[in-house]
């Protein structure tokens, strides 16, 4: 028999073969494999583990019917703090949260709690299990503007009080990031996002594609016009960033956000769509984060050799440890202590390369990472004819923009206290919104504190 | 889904109609554009929003068949549906946040090429209503391509046009005209010109010269239309602006014309070969 000590090793694709296609990269546990792992958690009285997840799943007590074979009850216990548990198990950094804190993780491996939590949710998907109990309805309005992780986090459980939900989504598909950042590769879109999504519908939650809030309708005119009680804004982060550096604007040089939505909500990277897309064949990727792999990953598989380029040490990545792995694996060519200085372009204003230059680390930064600095004359080119910045978004100031008294601070992130409550009452905001780009987990934590001040404001 | 509740042809290549959308009707105002799409594989497409009808609760929009996406649009009939239809997206006009005392009595001066027309005619509308003094340049390559002169003639006080070929109007460019009317002596408070991205450099040049404040409206390339991509990037007065979110109008001495054409040709190659029923990307 194994030793504890280690964890069941999840099937993936061949490294070789998922290069070259979008099909999901992890195969996902089987069921013998799901309760061998399962058999491994010792049942923690105080269980480290679910102080560290954001939504408080109780992680001993579905693994523990997860060995038992009880999938059922583990999913149910899963959805009573969890509506996107398929979502979750593949995309949370689970490194840094339940898992980083497993007590296993101290002297051998954590439990692959992430992966048992995918295998529950892909379980009761294909077996037909979902949970739509929920109180009869009260017959009062709540708007939720954005249909991400916390837009849907907040629905969910407030559509489960009885409250009739309706989220307004600019985009033609619900999701958000879910839709049009994370790859397929990462995060299949018709078996895992929509029928997820679908699971949130399935509680009397409306969503209604198409409506950009702050100009179609505006938060105060929700109120005035179409009689909404109460609001929450899961608006999300998606302003991407630029460097300001030269050649930034030729053509060939792209935000992750363009090349991944291009490929993902339009679905240019299956060949099929009427959406172009323009792959390349050097792509050169800036950024460290999930955007920067996802990027990355993406050009390669549509053909192109691809570079990363960061500014500070493997170790500072903040991307998830698996991806890192995974983009190596599939062959990814890693620049580390390199910064872009300038674009290069052709005379018909085409990319034809980055000029870089070499970093050092040294004081620690507000952060506490070491702050990169350029080391003098160290200036070099790579070549690549597609430049794809992934260096961070901010929230959109649109609704701030459109909506009486609603504050926003220096970084354009709405101001919120931590039950999601903004300065205008009946007004409630959560999620990368808020805090700025984080993670899906983070923001359904979000969404999912709101709901209960917003049903403590109804209430009153 | 969004009904085509009427449909025109206004020449072989350009048709018009109005969609049902109450809460854009409700909420449209001149400047602003809208995006559709026809079918599930389709393209996000910008169009400008060329009137609306509050009551109805319809949009008007006016689409030339320029490459497979348009021409899908084109081929829609009465009663059929566009399977999405977003807006009003972008930033009203300026004039809009101006009183209706600031805007009697001012000059203004359209400066339309070929479906600009389709912009131009809600603004023009706007401000003759309230009392502005309102002259408008329209011009095309040839007769078949102009559109709305009737409409337009009713919501302007003088109309100029002009057709390359001069199978309409006069012979010549906009430009000549706007030269002209100077020469006669003309004057204007402001002036917006709207039309292909190379009119609108020239327009820019020309009007220059007589130190008239002037607005274009870039039709870049766009995905989302909600400032999430930033593939509608154009340098402003030496920035990076969004069109989508931080225009469509912006003020065009301050505008990098040839950046603006450069991007706008990014994907040609391409277009060309999906116009062609090729697949793209994937398959190597
Ligand atoms: C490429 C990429 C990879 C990532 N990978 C990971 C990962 O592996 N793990 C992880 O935990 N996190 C990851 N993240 C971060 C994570 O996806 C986000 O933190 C999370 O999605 C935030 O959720 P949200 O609901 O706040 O916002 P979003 O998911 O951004 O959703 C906001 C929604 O609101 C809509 N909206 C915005 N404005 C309006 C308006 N005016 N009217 C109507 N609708 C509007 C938007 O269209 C969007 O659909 C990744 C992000 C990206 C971009
Ligand atoms: C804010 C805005 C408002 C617009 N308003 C209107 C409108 O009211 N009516 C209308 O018919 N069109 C309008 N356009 C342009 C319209 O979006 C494009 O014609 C359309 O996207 C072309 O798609 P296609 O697949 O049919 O052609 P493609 O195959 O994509 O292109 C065909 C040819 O048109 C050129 N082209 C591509 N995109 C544009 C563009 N954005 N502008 C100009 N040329 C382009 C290409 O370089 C190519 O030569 C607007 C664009 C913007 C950004
Ligand atoms: S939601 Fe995320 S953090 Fe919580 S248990 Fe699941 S994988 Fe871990
Ligand atoms: S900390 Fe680890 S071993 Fe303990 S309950 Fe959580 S998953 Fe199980
Ligand atoms: S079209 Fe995407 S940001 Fe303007």
């Amino acid at each position: 028999m194994k030793s504890k000590m280690t964890r069941i090793p999840v099937r993936e694709q061949d490294p070789k073969v998922r290069a070259t296609n979008f099909d999901e990269v992890s195969y996902g546990y089987n069921e013998e494999e799901a309760q061998a792992e399962a058999s491994r958690c010792i049942n923690c009285k105080n269980p480290r583990c679910v102080a560290n997840c954001p939504v408080s799943i109780k992680i001993p007590q579905f693994i523990q019917q997860v060995t038992l074979g009880n999938y059922t009850e583990a999913a149910r216990i899963i959805a009573e703090d969890n509506s996107l548990p398929a979502v979750c198990g593949r995309v949370c950094p689970q490194e840094v949260q339940c898992e980083g804190a497993c007590i296993l993780g101290i002297k051998g491996e954590p439990v692959a709690i992430g992966k048992l939590e995918r295998f529950v949710a892909d379980w009761s998907r294909e077996n037909g299990v979902r949970f739509t109990e929920k109180a009869p309805s009260n017959g009062i309005k709540v708007a939720i503007v954005g249909s991400g992780p916390a837009g849907l986090a907040c629905a969910s459980d407030l559509a489960k009080l009885g409250y009739e939900v309706t989220i307004f989504e600019v985009l033609h598909k619900a999701g958000g990031v879910l839709q049009y950042g994370i790859p397929e590769f990462r995060l299949p879109k018709e078996e895992v996002v929509e029928v997820e999504i679908d699971n949130v519908r399935a509680l009397g939650v409306k969503i209604e594609t198409n409506v950009v809030v702050g100009r179609t309708i505006t938060i105060d005119e929700l109120f005035e016009k179409e009689n909404f009680k109460a609001v929450f804004i899961g608006s999300g982060a998606g302003l991407p960033k630029f460097m300001g550096i030269p050649g930034e604007n030729l053509n060939g040089v792209f935000s992750a956000n363009e090349f991944l939505t291009r490929s993902n909500l339009m679905g240019a990277y299956s060949g099929e769509s009427d959406t172009p897309i323009y792959t390349g064949t050097r792509v050169a990727v800036v950024g460290g984060g999930n955007v920067a792999m996802d990027a990355a990953r993406t050009a390669l598989r549509l053909g192109a050799e691809t570079t990363i380029v960061y500014r500070r040490t493997e170790k500072e990545l903040p991307a998830r440890v698996e991806e890192v792995h995974h983009a190596k694996e599939e062959g990814i060519d890693f620049r580390m202590l390199t910064n872009p200085v300038e674009i290069l372009g052709n005379e018909k204003g085409w990319v034809t390369g980055l000029r870089c230059i070499k970093m050092e680390l040294g004081e620690p930064d507000d952060s506490g990472r070491r702050r990169p600095v350029p080391v003098a004359g160290s200036e070099f080119d790579i070549e690549a004819d597609v430049v794809i910045m992934a260096l961070g978004t901010s929230p959109n100031p649109l609704i701030a923009n459109t909506t009486t008294g609603i504050e926003t601070d220096r970084y354009g992130c709405i101001v919120a206290d931590e039950h999601g409550a903004t300065g205008r009452p009946g007004v409630f905001a959560g999620g990368d919104a808020v805090t700025g780009a984080a993670t899906v987990i983070l923001a359904m934590g979000a969404g999912r504190k709101a709901a209960a001040a917003i049903d403590e404001y109804l209430k009153k | 889904m969004y009904k085509i509740v009427k449909k025109n042809s206004l020449t072989p290549v350009i048709c018009l109609m109005d969609v049902e959308a109450p809460r854009m009707a409700a909420s449209a105002q001149p400047g602003q554009f809208l995006i559709v799409r026809t079918h599930e594989q389709g393209e996000r497409i910008p169009l400008t929003i060329c009137d609306y009808d509050k009551e109805r609760g319809t949009v008007t929009i006016v689409t030339q068949a320029v490459g497979a996406s348009s021409r899908m649009i084109c081929h829609l009939e009465e009663g059929d549906s566009f399977t999405d239809f977003v807006g009003p997206l972008g930033k009203p006009s300026e004039f809009i946040h101006w009183s209706d005392e600031e805007i009697a009595g001012k000059k203004f001066l359209f400066v339309a090429g070929g479906l600009g027309a389709a912009p131009v005619y809600p603004q023009a509308k706007y401000l003759h209503a309230k009392g502005a003094h309102v002259d408008v340049i329209m011009g095309a390559r040839n007769s078949e391509l102009l559109i709305f002169e009737k409409e337009m003639g009713e919501v302007s006080d003088n109309l100029y046009i002009c057709t390359d070929d001069g199978s309409k109007g006069e012979k010549g460019l906009v430009t000549n005209i706007i030269d002209k009317l100077m020469a006669e002596g003309k004057s204007y408070d402001h002036a917006v010109a709207i039309g292909p991205m190379i009119m609108m450099k020239f327009a820019t040049l020309t009007m220059k010269k007589y130190n008239i404040p002037l607005t274009v409206s870039l039709n870049t390339i766009m995905v989302d239309g909600t400032g999430m991509c930033g593939a509608c990037r154009v340098t402003v007065g030496g920035q990076t602006r969004f069109a989508c979110v931080d225009g469509p109008e912006f003020d065009a001495y301050q505008v990098d014309f040839d950046e603006a054409m450069r991007r706008q040709s990014m994907y040609k190659e391409l277009e060309v070969e999906a116009d062609h029923k090729c697949n793209i990307g994937l398959h190597r």
